[in-house]
């Protein structure tokens, strides 16, 4: 550990702001980035349950016609 | 290596392998992000001019690099699709567009914060900065181009082409500072001759350059098979798929 304090680690000699504010940016962007997909899945996922839902209820009445 | 080949084209081959890859890949990236990120914070030691600002080159850096070579990838991507008509390669170079311009977000926003403390202002219109602005309006280009056709193959072709003519500019990022004046310094690791950076900041920074190479990887592989999931929504499989989730 190179700084001797936790206090230190924050300020950083005056530079804290300049570097946690990078490593905030940085880690919401790289966190929003890794929960896209997972969002995209999900919502994928509900939309083909509700399609293939129809499909078949269009499927059944069609052939209650017949 | 053609077999190979065909099977990159098969989307449920595609799908399942990018699955497996990433059970592992992702934990592993994690790992490899937050021990490079903690040892660049806490366990290096100031540079001798800059202080500890200089703690932003772990995540400016390895932002910065992914940033281009991301778009080398999304451009053969572009190139396999348009010469093989291969469906799986747009649907990687679509993937990999919105990955691609979030890190060159985070290389342009950091580099900014970097500049002030030490060249004493946030931005300048220098040859470095403006090309890769450049660039991340190509990514942002890519995405805002397939979304307004409404001809989906005819807009992958579209963006391939982008693409390709947009990789015009990478040399001129990655030589900018060469070329021109710029308050940006030249690379200090070089493909030949002397590395210019102590051992004791390299090693965290080639860890986090790593982990920010696997992030890439792993959000376009996700991106991907959702892709893959939507197009192929007609296909057994992904009923299958679908009903057992």
């Amino acid at each position: 550990m190179y700084f001797e304090s936790f206090q230190a680690a924050l300020t950083m000699d005056g530079h804290g702001t300049y570097v946690w504010t990078a490593y905030g940016v940085t880690l919401l962007v790289l966190t929003l980035l890794l929960v896209g997909p997972v969002q995209k899945k999900r919502r994928l996922l509900r939309e083909l349950r509700g399609e293939y839902r129809r499909q078949e209820a269009q499927q059944a009445s069609s052939s209650d016609r017949a | 290596m053609w077999t190979f080949f065909h099977k990159l084209g098969s989307p449920p081959w595609l799908f399942r392998i990018a699955g497996s890859l990433l059970r592992w890949l992702a934990p592993l990236t994690i790992l490899a992000l937050v021990v490079g990120l903690v040892w660049g914070l806490f366990f290096t030691a100031p540079d001798f001019r800059q202080g500890n600002s200089y703690r932003i080159m772990f995540i400016h850096v390895p932002a910065a690099i992914v940033a281009l070579v991301g778009y080398y990838v999304m451009a053969i991507a572009g190139a396999v699709s348009l010469i093989w008509r291969m469906k799986m390669a747009d649907v990687a170079m679509l993937a990999a567009a919105p990955v691609g311009a979030a890190f060159t977000f985070v290389a342009l926003v950091t580099g900014a914060i970097w500049g002030k403390p030490t060249w004493g202002t946030w931005w300048v219109w220098d040859a470095r900065i403006t090309s890769v602005l450049i660039l991340m309006f190509l990514y942002l280009g890519v995405i805002a181009l397939y979304e307004a056709y409404e001809d989906k193959q005819a807009g992958a072709r579209a963006c391939a082409v982008l693409a390709l003519v947009g990789t015009v500019n990478i040399p001129i990022i990655y030589k900018s500072v060469d070329w021109w004046y710029s308050l940006h310094q030249p690379a200090s690791i070089k493909f030949f001759g002397d590395t210019t950076i102590h051992s004791s900041m390299l090693y965290p920074l080639l860890l986090c350059v790593s982990a920010f190479y696997a992030l890439f990887a792993c959000v376009t592989l996700a991106n991907m098979r959702v892709e893959i999931m939507a197009r192929e929504r007609r296909t057994s499989w992904v009923k299958r798929l679908v009903a057992s989730a």
